[in-house]
Formats: C-alpha cells, sequence, structure tokens
C-alpha cells in the first residue's frame, strides 16, 4: 500500500497535518488580533518598512472606484508593475505586467490585458472579490522585481520565490517554488509549480517535487535542481526571523524574492502557511519543530537565533 | 493544557444531558426508540336503549376512566335531542342525558378512545372504606365461617385468602348453599367482607375487536399490600385478562335511567393501529408542562422542525468529510443547503435542476463578465438571471410533462448565485478541472447528507429526541478538537514514505 500512508507512519516522520496545523500552531500560537497584520499586504509593506526590512515598492494605492476610471495616466510612466489585491490570499487575484503601451498590458507570457480588462480586474479588487469572506479591499501597484539572471533557467516566466516556515521566531523550514508551464507561470506547488526544499544552515537544494512527487530537473528548461543554491542565504534567514519580532505571529510562512539590484526583499507574510514544503522537502515539519523545543533557550535575538538553527540543522 | 479539563467535563456533560433525556422521553412517555412502531387503540362505543312512555328522562351511565394499561384519548356521545353533562368532577365519573318529554324507543351513545398504555400513569382507585360487618342468617354466617377458616389456612395474605376463597365459593358445598339465594357478585362480596378483605365488585369489558352487542362482565377486585386482583366473577377464576377494559370502578350503577322502561346497554368495540407519534399526540393532548414536546406544536411548525432539526445532522456529515475525510466543497456548508432542498424535491429531478441551473449561469456569468461589472451588481444580476432560469425550467419540464413540476424553487437562489460566482472565478483562475473537482465534492457532500438526512431513523431520532441535539453538539465540539491526519493527507504525504528519510 504505497500510495496509502499510515497515520503511525506519518507520525514516525513527524508529518505536520492539516487539523493539527489550525488547532496547535495557528490556534496556540497566532493572536488573532494580529492576522490583520499579515492579511493586509499594505500593513505587512509598512511594518516592513518601519523595521527596515526591504520591500518592493509601492507605486500606488487604489482605494476608490473614481481612481481606476484614470488608471492609465497612472500607469503611463511605469512600464513594468504588479497588482495586488491588499487582503488577496493564494496568489488570488494578483496580476503582473511586465510591459505596456497604454492600450494594452503585457504580461510575462506576452499575452495581452486591454485597458478595459485591466480595469475591471482593478474593480473586482475593491469589490472585494479576492478577499477573504468578500471583504471591500485596496489593490496595490508595485513596481516589478528585477529578475536575477542567475535563476533564469530555474524559472518558466515566472519570478521564483523562497517560502521559509519560522516557528516561535526560528527559521524551521524553506524552499523555493520554481514556476513551469504546467502552473502557468505561477508559483504555488498544487497547480505544478517545482517545489525545491533547501537546507536551513546553506540555502542548498535537499530536495524537489512537482505535483508531489520527486524531480531532479526543471520539467521546461532542463535544468539540474541540485544544483541551486540561494546567495546570500543567512541574510534571507535573519530577515525570515525578524518578521517574528515585527508580527509576533508564532507560526510564520515568510514569502521572499531575490531582485537582481536590491537582493532579498519581503513579499509577503502568511499566517496559515501551508503544508506542501513538507513533501518539498521530504521533512516533517513537526519533527523539526520538536527537535528546536528540546535544544533552544528562549529570548534569543534574530542574529542568535538563525545562527542556532543553523548550528540545528546540519546538512550532512 | 488546563483548558483541557473543563472543555472534556463539558463534552461529556453534553453528551450525558442528552442522552439523559433521550433515555427519560423513552422511559416515561415510551417514545420508541425506533421509528413505524405502532400503538393500539380502542374505540369502544356503549349503546343505551329503552323506551319511554312521553316522559321526561334522566339517563346516567358510568363512563370508564384512564387505568392502568389503559389511557382515555377521547370521549363523545351522540344523543341528539338529549341535554348532556360529563359528571367527571366526582368521584364516580359519569355522563347524564336528560330531556323533557321522550316518546318510544330511546337510543343514545357514549364513545370512548383508549390508547393500551402499558405506562399509563393513573392508579387504581382507592379501596372502599370497610363497612361493618353485614347481618346475615345465621346459617350463612356459619357457612361463610366455615369457608373462611379453611381458606386462611392454605393463605399468605389478601390476594391469596381472596384466591382461596374464591375457589371455595365455585367449588364448595358450603359454597355453593351461599349462592343459592343471591348472585355471584354478592356471594363473593359478602365472603369479602366477613372476612375483612377490601373489595369492589367491578363492570368490565373484554375487548375483542369488531364485535357488537356485547355484554359488560362482572369482575371482583380485591385489594392487597401492593396490587390488586380480579376474579371473574361469573366462574371465580382469577386473573386480569389482556385488554380487560374496567368500564365502572367506583361503586356507582353502571346505569340509571329516570323515567324509561326495558333499559338495555350494549357495547361495541373497534381497534386500530396508530403510528406511535400520532398515539402520542393524542395523549399529550391536554398536556402538563413537564410533558412539553414539539408534538405540542401546531402541525405546520411540527413540519417546519422536523426539517430544522435535521440541519445539524446534515452540518455534522459536513464536518466529517471536512476534518475527517478532507473533501473541499465551495461554501462551507452550501452542500447542506443542497441536501435540504433536494428533500423538498425528488433526488434525480432535483439533482438535474441544480445542474442545470448552475452550468446555465455559469454561461450568463461568462458573458456578465465581459460587462465590467461592479461585484454586488453582477451577483445579484446572477440572482434574478437564476430565478429565471428556475422558472423557465419548471414550466418547460412541467409542459414535456418529464416530472410533476421541477421543484427547484426550493433551491435556496442567493446561495446558487453565489457558487455559480466562485465557481466562474475558480474556472478563470485554476480552470475547469478545479471547478469540477469543488462543484463534484459539493455534490457528493450534498448527496451523502442527503441521504443521512432521509433517513427514517435520523429523523424519528431528531424530532422526537431533540436532546440527542446536545450529543451532536458534543460531538462537533469533539471533532473540533481533533489534530489527527485527514484521510486525504495520508495519501498527500504518502510519496514522503517512499523516500529514504533525509536525515539532517
Amino acid at each position: 500500500m504505497s500510495w496509502i500512508a499510515s497515520p503511525a507512519q506519518l507520525k514516525r516522520r513527524g508529518v505536520l497535518g492539516m487539523n493539527r496545523r489550525n488547532i496547535m500552531l495557528i490556534g496556540q500560537h497566532n493572536d488573532r488580533r494580529r492576522f490583520p497584520l499579515v492579511d493586509d499586504k499594505l500593513k505587512t509593506k509598512q511594518l516592513a518598512e518601519e523595521a527596515g526590512i526591504a520591500a518592493p515598492g509601492l507605486i500606488s494605492l487604489i482605494q476608490y472606484q473614481h481612481q481606476v476610471r484614470r488608471i492609465e495616466q497612472l500607469l503611463a510612466e511605469h512600464s513594468c508593475f504588479c497588482i495586488k489585491p491588499a487582503k488577496g490570499s493564494g496568489g488570488k487575484g494578483i496580476l503582473v505586467i511586465h510591459d505596456h503601451d497604454n492600450q494594452n498590458y503585457f504580461k510575462p507570457n506576452n499575452q495581452s490585458v486591454s485597458l478595459p480588462e485591466l480595469k475591471r480586474h482593478l474593480s473586482n479588487i475593491l469589490a472585494g472579490l479576492f478577499s477573504l469572506g468578500g471583504q471591500p479591499d485596496k489593490a496595490i501597484i508595485e513596481s516589478l522585481i528585477h529578475f536575477d539572471n542567475r535563476f533564469a533557467r530555474y524559472s518558466f516566466e515566472g519570478v521564483p520565490d523562497i517560502r521559509i516556515i519560522v516557528f516561535r521566531g526560528y527559521p524551521v523550514m524553506a524552499m523555493m517554488r520554481l514556476s513551469t508551464e504546467a502552473s502557468d507561470g505561477k508559483a504555488n506547488l498544487h497547480q505544478g509549480a517545482v517545489g525545491v526544499g533547501l537546507h536551513i544552515d546553506n540555502g542548498k537544494a535537499a530536495y524537489a517535487v512537482q505535483f508531489d512527487k520527486p524531480v531532479a530537473e526543471h520539467p521546461d528548461t532542463g535544468q539540474a535542481l541540485d544544483q541551486l543554491v540561494i546567495p546570500e542565504w543567512r541574510k534571507l534567514l535573519v530577515m525570515a526571523a525578524r518578521c517574528y519580532e515585527i508580527t509576533g505571529l508564532g507560526y510564520l510562512g515568510v514569502d521572499i524574492v531575490l531582485d537582481a539590484h536590491q537582493g532579498p526583499m519581503l513579499l509577503e507574510l502568511n499566517a496559515r502557511p501551508g503544508l506542501a514544503i513538507q513533501i518539498a522537502n521530504n521533512v516533517g515539519l513537526e519533527q523539526r519543530m520538536s527537535q528546536l523545543q528540546t535544544v533552544i533557550p528562549q529570548n534569543l535575538s534574530p542574529l542568535d537565533r538563525v545562527s542556532a538553527v543553523q548550528q540545528l540543522f546540519q546538512s550532512s | 493544557m488546563q483548558e483541557r479539563i473543563p472543555f472534556y467535563l463539558l463534552v461529556i456533560l453534553l453528551i450525558v444531558v442528552g442522552t439523559g433525556s433521550a433515555v427519560y422521553r423513552h422511559l416515561n412517555q415510551q417514545v420508541p426508540w425506533l421509528p413505524g412502531q405502532t400503538r393500539e387503540i380502542w374505540d369502544v362505543e356503549a349503546r343505551l336503549e329503552f323506551s319511554a312512555p312521553n316522559t321526561g328522562v334522566i339517563a346516567r351511565l358510568a363512563i370508564p376512566e384512564s387505568q392502568p394499561g389503559f389511557t382515555l384519548l377521547r370521549q363523545g356521545t351522540a344523543s341528539p335531542g338529549y341535554g348532556l353533562s360529563y359528571l367527571t368532577e366526582g368521584l364516580a365519573p359519569a355522563v347524564r342525558w336528560s330531556t323533557e318529554a321522550a316518546d318510544g324507543k330511546q337510543v343514545l351513545y357514549y364513545r370512548a378512545r383508549f390508547l393500551v398504555d402499558p405506562k399509563a400513569d393513573q392508579a387504581w382507585p382507592k379501596p372502599p372504606l370497610q363497612n361493618s360487618e353485614p347481618i346475615v342468617p345465621e346459617q350463612v354466617r356459619l357457612a361463610a365461617d366455615q369457608l373462611i377458616s379453611q381458606a386462611q389456612q392454605r393463605a399468605a395474605d389478601e390476594i391469596t385468602l381472596a384466591a382461596q376463597l374464591m375457589r371455595l365459593l365455585f367449588e364448595d358445598q358450603q359454597g355453593e348453599l351461599l349462592r343459592q339465594e343471591r348472585s355471584n357478585g354478592e356471594a363473593a362480596m359478602l365472603l369479602m367482607q366477613l372476612a375483612a378483605l377490601p373489595a369492589r365488585q367491578v363492570t368490565a369489558l373484554k375487548l375483542r375487536s369488531g364485535r357488537r352487542n356485547q355484554n359488560s362482565l362482572s369482575y371482583l377486585m380485591v385489594y392487597g399490600d401492593q396490587q390488586v386482583a380480579f376474579f371473574n366473577l361469573t366462574n371465580g377464576k382469577e386473573g386480569r385478562p389482556e385488554r380487560l377494559l374496567i368500564w365502572e370502578m367506583r361503586d356507582q350503577p353502571l346505569i340509571d335511567v329516570e323515567g324509561g322502561r326495558s333499559t338495555r346497554l350494549s357495547f361495541s368495540m373497534l381497534r386500530e393501529e396508530l403510528a406511535v407519534q400520532d398515539a402520542l399526540e393524542q395523549k399529550y393532548d391536554d398536556l402538563s408542562l413537564v410533558q412539553v414536546s414539539l408534538h405540542s406544536l401546531p402541525l405546520q411548525e411540527q413540519q417546519l422542525f422536523r426539517g430544522l432539526l435535521l440541519i445539524p445532522v446534515g452540518v455534522m456529515v459536513v464536518l466529517m468529510m471536512r476534518v475527517l475525510v478532507g473533501l473541499r466543497t465551495s461554501g462551507t456548508f452550501m452542500p447542506v443547503l443542497i441536501a435540504l432542498a433536494l428533500m423538498q424535491t425528488e433526488l434525480g429531478a432535483g439533482l438535474a435542476g441544480f445542474v442545470l441551473v448552475v452550468l446555465a449561469g455559469l454561461i450568463v456569468r461568462g458573458y456578465l463578465s465581459r460587462l465590467n461589472l461592479l461585484l454586488v451588481a453582477r451577483i445579484s444580476a446572477v440572482i434574478i438571471v437564476v430565478i429565471l432560469l428556475t422558472a423557465t425550467f419548471s414550466v418547460i419540464a412541467y409542459n414535456l410533462r418529464i416530472v410533476a413540476g421541477l421543484n427547484i424553487i426550493f433551491f435556496p437562489m442567493i446561495i446558487i448565485a453565489w457558487t455559480i460566482e466562485r465557481l466562474s472565478l475558480l474556472w478563470e483562475e485554476e480552470g475547469a478541472e478545479e471547478v469540477f473537482k469543488q462543484g463534484g465534492g459539493s455534490l457528493l457532500v450534498a448527496l451523502l447528507a442527503y441521504m443521512v438526512m432521509l433517513n427514517t431513523l435520523i429523523q424519528h431520532l431528531t424530532f422526537n429526541f431533540p436532546g440527542l441535539q446536545l450529543v451532536l453538539l458534543g460531538a462537533i465540539l469533539l471533532l473540533g478538537r481533533y489534530t489527527g491526519y485527514r484521510l486525504v493527507e495520508l495519501v498527500r504525504f504518502s510519496p514522503m514514505l517512499r523516500q529514504p528519510e533525509d536525515k539532517k
């Protein structure tokens, strides 16, 4: 019976399940009152700015319908940008435009979006189509990440991002998400993006999966995935660890992108990070957390915490 | 962790109180655990016949009351031209007819409806007061004393003494002597009085279905320490046969007709099987506060609550599919609403109607999305379109005689509109596959909830034992704390087991 696992087997591997995540982690470590800090990308952006954490620059904030009407004037001087709903979840409603002629706006895969379509998209965002619970929302227009060419062969169309799970301030697990043709340029694992598990101590690839199955190379570019190394890895870890201080959330997913010019930038925070990262790493989250809880002292600075986990989760 | 104990205490309390109330209702009010059980109901009719020579008439008939084994549900009379009064306040219940002038043959009817009820809460009436010993001729006295002393040797208490006396009365020569000059009843009563046994003569009816023109029977009722015993006064045999209704047990004459002649009383009876619920409804028709139940509501509200009380069961199904299985549905509790709607329609027709409306709605929504509307306006438009579609399909289906009216009217229109909106967004963002996955998941859960909610046992239990809702609540609280793996996760994470563990 290899297509189904027994609960005991999963437990032995320290795999975290959805129910347990909801009750033991989100319920106990994430204070409800702090959710808006991460559910609203605008607030996250402000928090990051105050703490001196780099984040993509804000071009404009669209709050009212009348702003949508004159949107082409606003966007005229920006050749590439990204539109996001402030309260969107799971990548819903994100539109990336890398070029336009004020009439047609082009997505990275060169599909064009007409101006009326763009306006409708903005109206939908304001009406709350993509937000949790359908509440009225704001649209954030921010400058596009400059694609780091070192990752060109690792990704198809989209910009790869790095997800780091931070448990009580300690980065415990990380993966890079590479978009593929199957995932339509998106970095969501369930849509077919490749998830590359990363060693916590050095940022090197540990394991990789697509559609929950192990893969050795990128399905579209043929690039061997075990070559993947994240530059400035410790900087990323520290950035993720500091997000614990600014949000106060004990179970946090930190999404970081690498900009060619400005280095790692905080993309968004997630108070309910998913569980696919376990498959990408072939390691259970519960296992990492129990390792952590037995060893690590409290009240360390972010830098010390990063050093501690790099020590604790040594590869080879 | 400290919260744990109060939490489990609460759950245990809920479950105990819930089952407790259900068990109470079962034991005390005989609500059966299983549906479809019936109760026996007897309609007994007394027919009083006499002739009157154009005079004023007052007729009085003793009437039966609730007693161990039988509960009186309803009574009534048929007596055109007569004034009627029920004399039920006094010790001896009776009905009295009166008229100023009656001529010729008169027939009066009294009808009573009894529930055969092993748990009837009525006790036997108290024993009669002991009179001083009757004065009887010396010869009789001697015979009686002889019988009594003979009987006393073989008796332990009142009932066994009475049994011995009755045996002697019908078998012994002395007994026959006693019965020579008086009726069996009088002889038996005389013996009982001389032996100082509390007893009374009662009138009883043996209930046999479909019988007409039955006569009443005389029984002797003897009070023991804790119980009463009955003796048939025609043969002296002890015991109360099944379905023996005691018609009169208050020492009053069975009938008393002033101004009439050649009086005759006869009985007819009819047996009926009634669903337990209907029987209980009649039993608790005039209920005390303690026994308040949903059965006391008007029929229409009862129907409403039948549906309402099923919703928690549907919710439970959804919860289990979510937490234990991990099935994703579009709209958390939409499946329950679909299931409720399906219960109002026919399953096939309902499903076809639902799928048809959603598909048509998706097409219309596809067009609306090109009009660049605000979200709320678009959903409002979808609602109207959904209503129009429903009406159209109903009319078409009816006219084509496909089904007797496609009752999709019962589907919650606004929910459907939102479902269409969500599914169409899902289509745009994640592709058709995800739409069918989530839509199919919703339908699957809805079907499951429908099948559970349609189950007659579930319907019976939820409606008749509202206390069980607390048990459900307790179970839901427990499920809310379930931290184990979901079924789909066992599959989802299974690839991790195929790979060797990566030691780090």
